[in-house]
């Protein structure tokens, strides 16, 4: 997918190009199913895309951008403005239909709507029901709330005995 | 170098608010900082797997909320430091994280209430922090709280199995207590520049913030059949830059790259 570089990019055809960034430790997720991307906006030949940080130690936001750079200067766009922006910050409610049947394809729980972190003082309640993506058994068990990523917790099937990673729910 | 610049637009503010707003944003990002590199000290120590990454994990929202802070900083002083200057070409006596969160790591109970000491604060802050008229600010608040979320309830949740749990688990738990009780005051008690930003309406008022932060900590202690001490003398000074023998230790562990190649990048 190529376009002449003497002709002016759209909005619509960044947008397509964006589908095309994947998260880099989450490979079947673009970074439009994931959420991230807040806003394109084209101001002559300048070329503006705003993010926002899953989390705020997340060490694929760099990588991210970078990638995003790449793909648009691929299709001759120079004058590239990425933004980062914390506010309103990111929640899973941004991750597409698409984007979570692509996560339990791939072998992570996609999240739970309406978890999210639990009130603080609901000390040792009761675990969100996560659906195994494997054997789809609801019959799991948290293990731990952090995970391999900061975006990930822990847990582990009853039935079929596999661990597996849960995508928080986070809003 | 960075891929993405950071939209921080400056409150529009008299120029001692900004010099506070300055100082104490900068005392966030050292506090945050400075914890974050003590749990990153577990990282290949922790008692068994699930929580040695929990402390990996804790350490790298700190990290990240400590990079926000110190991008904002390095806006608001407007002299052309970056984030890493600040962070690595500082000394001990001019970081302005509480005593607290330099304390070393000692035994999993003290890490353990270090850390839940601190997040009682930490989680009621950023809460109130979200309504400050300094919009970038509220935003990092926005943004840290929900990891704060978790990390109280991680915190916690193990104040009530040391406390409740062997023998040997509650000596360790309780003396943990009795070592770091100390250090609690210091985080709710104000000095001249949060002052001067609460009288702006920068900052929220600290008695509230003590009062849910003690709510959350007895009522956890008795789960843990912990007895919240009374009476103790409360420790104070690193705010003001007045710090224990220990950060200077740390820092040097953290700034050394810096130090031995100056302007060295990766």
């Amino acid at each position: 997918m190529t376009v002449p570089t003497n002709t002016l990019p759209t909005e619509d055809h960044i947008w397509q190009l964006l589908e095309e960034v994947s998260d880099p430790e989450i490979p079947v997720l673009s970074i439009l199913d994931l959420g991230i991307v807040r806003g394109v906006e084209l101001r002559g030949d300048e070329v503006h895309v705003t993010i926002t940080p899953t989390y705020s130690g997340c060490p694929a936001m760099n990588t991210i951008a970078t990638e995003i750079r790449l793909r648009l200067l691929a299709e001759g766009m120079t004058n590239l403005h990425i933004h980062n922006q914390l506010s309103p910050a990111w929640t899973t409610d941004w991750m597409s239909a698409a984007g979570r049947q692509k996560l339990e394809d791939y072998g992570i729980a996609p999240p739970v709507d309406g978890t999210a972190s639990g009130h603080m003082l609901n000390l040792f309640g009761a675990d969100t029901a996560v659906r195994c993506p494997l054997c789809k058994s609801t019959h799991t068990h948290l293990v731990s709330q952090f995970g391999s990523t900061a975006c990930k917790a822990h847990y582990q099937c009853d039935d079929c005995l596999e661990p597996f990673d849960y995508f928080k729910c986070h809003a | 170098m960075y891929a993405s610049t950071q939209s921080i637009a400056l409150p529009d503010v008299a120029p001692e608010v900004r010099q506070h707003l300055f100082e104490y944003v900068l005392q966030l990002a050292d506090t945050s900082l400075i914890l974050a590199h003590r749990l990153s000290e577990w990282c290949g120590h922790g008692p068994i797997l699930e929580q040695d990454l929990a402390m990996a994990n804790i350490s790298l929202d700190l990290l990240g909320e400590a990079r926000s802070y110190y991008q904002y900083a390095a806006e608001l002083e407007g002299r052309g430091r970056t984030e890493d200057d600040l962070a690595y070409l500082r000394s001990a006596v001019e970081y302005r994280n509480p005593l607290l969160v330099e304390q070393p790591n000692g035994d999993f109970a003290q890490t353990i209430v270090r850390q839940f000491l601190y997040d009682c604060f930490h989680y009621h802050l950023l809460l109130q922090l979200q309504a400050s008229p300094d919009r970038h600010l509220a935003g990092i608040a926005e943004k840290s709280v929900k990891e704060a979320a978790y990390h109280i309830k991680w915190s916690a949740e193990w104040i009530i199995r040391l406390g409740d749990g062997t023998d040997e688990s509650r000596r360790r738990v309780e003396a943990a207590i009795a070592s770091l009780w100390r250090y609690s005051g210091e985080l709710t008690t104000p000095t001249p520049t949060e002052q001067a930003l609460q009288a702006a309406g920068f900052l929220p008022d600290y008695a509230a913030i003590q009062q849910q932060a003690d709510t959350q900590v007895a009522r956890v202690f008795e789960e843990a059949t912990l007895t919240v001490p009374q009476g103790v003398f409360m420790q104070k000074g690193g705010k003001t830059g007045r710090h224990s023998e220990h950060l200077g230790y740390l820092l040097t562990e953290l700034q050394y790259m810096q130090r031995a190649y100056p302007g060295m990048k990766w």
